[in-house]
């Protein structure tokens, strides 16, 4: 942790050369190539690109989900290429949060209790997790609906959950794959404002999204095609 | 820490069961009849074992008893209805001499025992003449309901004195009023001086050495009265035979003598008899058998009880696999937000363990109230032990534990990202 940078210009992500590759029956899927990749930390980068590009692929490796073929990964400054299943958890459940396209909230827990679930993992105790759960969740607006189920929220209020639990373990990176793909265009752009917020704020995010007008809420964009990096950099 | 996090797992695995309450039930149900029937079979095992250990401990576990038999060549010749005399059993001298010759002898009784039909007034009544000492009340124990048993003077100065059963009181007299009274047998009459109390014995394959309607009186008064002669004459054939003692009981000091001893005593018959004319019972050997019995029918119950119990855990595992594939998503939501594998694994352990220890519990519940049921309805004795409570309840949790393993650890193999991705 004391390798996190501070300046705002400092990487807190560096992709060198990574390759992911599928082996489906004999036939090899390439969904990335060499690709290389600086996020400073306080980005907020917007990944684009067509159908099967690479861009969730990308995103995977990103949150640790999955481990690259070849190439090096370096999150917080740590590396993370190589390391093992249960190393990989712990990093996932200190640095990173994540957002759905499709909330992926648990529908058997309160909001309450989603948003604490990464503080559960990281073994806070209840009345403590509880009480930043409380937190986040004015924060997001929810304080009306902590003790409702997932299935009695509408699609952007449990985004809005997703993001409360996202932030709950403070990560360093937000990783959002589509996030406002099922949300209709006046409650995506209310989602997009409370992101815009969140990297005012300082936060680094990543997002994946289709949508040229989303993309336009990020100050960095990035390209794919093919597996591989078309274009990246700032918005013109 | 581990421990918060167990109760906070248990508390995801009873919202769990709960979530789905009929489903979780219908899943339970293997291991609720499982080990309800554990509880009541062993319940109907250790009634009914128990009350041949009562009969068997009724005859005295330090007891050895020791009968006249007819020899087994001449009940055929006596079948054949020839006149004959026949001269076998027990005598006084065995009486004697296994009474000096073994320490570990405590106290000795002989019986002469005799058929015959007493009376008191207009009323008679078929009995069983005991003649025997003052200490076959003290190794056949029974309540004495009026008076007193027989005592050693009555046996050296030769009483006519008579103890009788409840039974032979009822028949012949009003109880109350029935010490004093003269009681006939034969031309003899003999003063009532006590009233012991029937035990049900009879009708069991284990004999008590005293029956229902039995007349106590002194040995050497039987032998003086009635010799040691009995002549039987039944549908024209005539047999007479000499015994002079018909039962021998023997007391013996401490449990782990009693068989050495019984078989000393055998085999010094086996000498002085020229033919086996006698019979022992050893009341502690029938236990041994009872017991073995009972094991044996425990390993059987035990065996159905283990085979029914593996069927409802597999019902378990059957749908904790179900709920696997069903929560997929969710282990996906959990492994992506930063746990380990081995905390999928006690999730899932913990709500398969809850799930077999709630079906645990309600079966140990069934199991308390069908061996009432049974008792109510079919006046069969029951008896349920603490043990196979535990034990059933231990087996229960074991179960969700062996069965859970398997579903849990595919639950925290699962790829996240698959996982995340399933509908
Ligand atoms: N588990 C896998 N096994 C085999 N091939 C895969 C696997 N996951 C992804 N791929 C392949 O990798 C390529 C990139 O897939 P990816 O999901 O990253 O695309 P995407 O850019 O996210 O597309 P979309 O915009 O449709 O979500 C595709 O050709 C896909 O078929
Ligand atoms: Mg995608």
């Amino acid at each position: 942790m004391q390798n996190r940078p501070n300046s705002s210009s400092a990487p807190v992500i560096r992709l060198s050369g990574i390759t992911k590759t599928y082996q489906m029956g004999s036939t090899e899927v390439r969904a990335l190539a060499e690709v290389s990749l600086t996020v400073a930390r306080g980005d907020f980068w917007a990944v684009m690109g067509p159908s099967g590009s690479g861009k969730s692929t990308l995103l995977n490796l990103l949150g640790c989900l999955d481990r690259p073929t070849s190439g090096n990964y370096e999150l917080a400054g740590q590396d993370v290429s190589n390391m093992s299943d249960d190393a990989l958890s712990d990093v996932r459940l200190r640095y990173l949060g994540f957002i759905f396209q499709s909330f992926n909230l648990l529908p058997q827990l309160s909001v309450l209790r989603n948003i604490a679930l990464p503080l559960y993992y990281q073994g806070w105790s209840s009345d403590r997790s509880r009480e930043r759960a409380h937190e986040l969740a004015n924060r997001v607006g929810l304080e009306s609906r902590m003790h409702h189920r997932p299935t009695e929220l509408s699609g952007g209020q449990r985004q809005r959950v997703a993001i409360a639990r996202a932030l709950a373990n403070d990560p360093a990176v937000i990783l959002a794959d589509e996030p406002t793909g099922n949300l209709d265009s006046r409650t995506g752009t209310e989602i997009m404002n409370m992101l815009s917020e969140l990297h005012a704020q300082g936060k680094t995010i990543i997002m994946v999204t289709h949508e040229a007008d989303i993309a336009t809420h990020a100050n960095k964009q990035l390209h794919m095609r093919d597996g591989r990096i078309a274009s990246a950099g700032e918005i013109a | 820490m581990f421990q918060s996090r167990f109760l906070r797992n248990l508390r995801l695995g009873l919202e769990n069961v709960l979530l789905h309450k009929l489903r979780s039930l219908l899943t339970m149900l293997g291991i609720v009849f499982g080990v309800g029937s554990v509880i009541a079979m062993l319940s109907v095992g250790e009634g009914a074992s128990r009350q041949a250990m009562d009969q068997i401990s009724r005859l005295g576990s330090h007891n050895i008893i020791i009968s006249s038999e007819k020899p087994l060549a001449d009940k055929s010749a006596s079948a054949s209805g020839r006149k004959r005399s026949l001269l076998y059993g027990l005598t006084y001298a065995d009486h004697h001499r296994i009474r000096e010759t073994f320490d570990t002898v405590k106290t000795t009784v002989p019986a002469k025992i005799l058929r015959k039909e007493a009376s008191v007034g207009p009323r008679r009544t078929d009995v069983r003449l005991v003649g025997t000492t003052a200490a076959w009340f003290e190794l056949v124990e029974r309540d004495v309901v009026a008076g007193r048993t027989l005592m050693p003077e009555d046996v050296t100065e030769c009483n006519a004195v008579a103890v009788v059963t409840e039974a032979v009181a009822h028949k012949l007299l009003a109880v109350e009023h029935v010490l004093g009274q003269s009681l006939r047998v034969g031309s003899d009459v003999f003063e009532v001086v006590g009233v012991v109390r029937n035990r049900g014995g009879e009708g069991t394959s284990i004999q008590s050495p005293d029956r229902t309607s039995d007349i106590y009186i002194p040995l050497p008064v039987a032998r003086e009265r009635y010799g040691d002669t009995e002549v039987r004459i039944a549908s024209g054939s005539y047999s007479r035979e000499d015994v002079q003692l018909h039962q021998i009981i023997v007391r013996i000091d401490s449990l782990k003598h009693v068989e050495p001893t019984a078989e000393a005593i055998e085999r010094m018959f086996q000498s002085s008899h020229k033919t086996k004319d006698y019979q022992f019972h050893v009341p502690l050997a029938l236990l041994r058998q009872a017991q073995a019995t009972k094991r044996t029918f425990n390993i059987v119950l035990g065996s159905i009880a283990c085979i029914s119990l593996i069927v409802g855990g597999i019902g378990i595992m059957n749908i904790m696999l179900a709920s696997v594939t069903e929560r997929t998503r969710e282990i996906g939501v959990r492994r992506a937000l930063g746990a380990k594998k081995r905390q999928i694994v006690h999730q899932f352990l913990v709500e398969t363990v809850v799930l077999s220890t709630s079906g645990g519990i309600i079966g140990v519940a069934l199991g308390l109230l069908i061996p009432v049921a049974i008792t109510y309805l079919t006046q069969m004795p029951t008896q349920v032990t603490s043990w196979s409570v535990g034990l059933s309840l231990f087996i229960s949790i074991a179960i969700g534990i062996t069965f859970g393993i398997y579903p849990a650890v595919r639950a925290a193999n699962l790829d996240p990202i698959e996982a995340l991705r399933h509908e």
